[in-house]
């Protein structure tokens, strides 16, 4: 069965979607993804559907269940690179994607993930280097 | 009888043609009209020389029909009026009527039958004609407005990352379409992040175009660029929240400047005024 290859950049994970998924590939590759993310310990996620020319209701949700199953799996999910027609067809169909990320091309989306990884990393090391501060102060 | 006598025949409808008060010389020289009437002539010959039966729909009127379509298109786009275009097979009644009674001097039955055939024959081309004519004029309004469609709606690249998009007129349903697959196409093509939806130019926002708008907002964010509705002026903003509209998940400025200031901060950018060197002391 042909699957939908999953790439390892750092602590990213890169998937391009340059065919038209069906059904079952869509879910397959939800699946995959998830096991990627734990095994790997992804943090950021960057989905490219600019190969992606149609969508109908089912793929537009799983695309947003990825992005909230990641979310779940602390991993910043950004899709990246719709085409206008997919984005209207989304629109006409009433997907929103309320907590997903978009960028309009993967350079976008990596940058975008770069400052994302960059800043919660330096949230969680700052409150440290406060401590340490604090030490040296005494 | 068309042909022993054609020339002659062309001659007097041509000049009947040209005495006519309803010919619009401005738009046509007489060697085109002597043109048209020739190839007409030889057609209508050809048809009735091949079988004299009077339906137009058969297949010895084809060449005819076609003659007269080219014709009525032609003239369509030249900005002719109907009843001019379908004067000009009318016109040929007088000389072939006059050519048939002096043939048909000794028979009156005849006559009459002959008279009444041609009658019919040259109505239904005239008909014909005018059907034409009218399709024609349709086909032109159509493309006409195929292109106000595509002209209303300038997407202009106003930064780097910045599109503009003025509105001007009422949101319609398949204006709402091309408006958004255009602002979209631009988006894809100049790698913008920030569109600008201006709409100084909208004499009114219903609830209808407030969807509409909202649509196009999120299908632009869908792809990953923000959008930023300008322009709404104090009217407008009234009639939005007595409708109840809701418009919180949108950036909204009163103009365009606003707009633009927004969109230059949001990228990185400084805008600041240069001091003139007369004035520093």
């Amino acid at each position: 069965m042909e699957r939908i290859p999953i790439l390892k950049l750092g602590d990213c994970l890169i998937i391009s979607l340059q065919i038209d998924l069906h059904d079952r590939l869509a879910l397959a590759m939800q699946d995959d993804l998830a096991n990627m993310v734990v095994k790997t310990g992804a943090r950021g996620v960057l989905i490219d559907i600019s190969g992606l020319d149609m969508v109908d209701s089912f793929i537009g949700r799983i695309l947003g269940n990825v992005a909230t199953l990641c979310r779940v799996l602390d991993a910043e999910t950004v899709i990246v690179g719709m085409q206008p027609a997919v984005a209207i067809t989304l629109v006409e169909l009433g997907v929103t994607w309320d907590n997903v990320r978009t960028a309009l091309n993967v350079e976008r989306g990596m940058a975008f993930l770069r400052l994302h990884l960059d800043a919660s990393q330096a949230m969680q090391t700052a409150p440290e280097e406060n401590h340490d501060d604090a030490d040296a102060g005494e | 009888m068309l042909e022993t006598d054609s020339d002659s025949l062309l001659q007097e409808w041509l000049t009947e043609q040209l005495q006519a008060t309803t010919l619009r010389r401005d738009l046509l020289n007489e060697a085109d009209l002597r043109r048209d009437s020739q190839t007409f002539l030889n057609a209508l010959t050809q048809a009735v020389q091949v079988s004299p039966a009077l339906d137009i729909d058969g297949a010895q009127w084809q060449e005819v029909k076609a003659v007269l379509a080219a014709l009525s298109k032609n003239r369509a786009t030249y900005g002719f009026t109907s009843s001019e275009v379908a004067t000009f097979v009318f016109s040929l009644k007088q000389p072939l009527f006059q050519r048939i009674a002096a043939a048909l001097k000794e028979s009156p039955e005849k006559l009459q039958s002959e008279l009444w055939s041609v009658t019919v024959l040259l109505d239904q081309l005239g008909l014909y004609t005018l059907e034409v004519y009218q399709r024609s004029r349709e086909d032109i309004i159509l493309r006409q407005r195929q292109e106000l469609l595509e002209l209303s709606t300038p997407v202009v690249k106003v930064w780097d990352g910045v599109v503009a998009l003025p509105l001007i007129g009422t949101l319609d349903s398949e204006r709402t379409q091309v408006v958004m697959e255009s602002l979209l196409q631009r988006i894809v093509e100049t790698e913008s992040t920030i569109a600008i939806i201006d709409i100084t130019g909208v004499p009114t926002v219903d609830t209808l175009v407030a969807q509409h708008l909202l649509r196009t907002v999120a299908a632009a964010r869908l792809m990953g660029a923000d959008c930023i509705i300008s322009g709404i002026r104090p009217q407008i903003a009234q009639t939005i929240v007595h409708l109840g509209i809701d418009l919180s998940g949108v950036t909204t400025k009163a103009s365009f400047a606003d707009a633009i200031g927004l969109a230059l901060t949001r990228s990185g950018f400084q805008v600041t005024r240069q001091v003139s060197r007369a004035r520093t002391p």
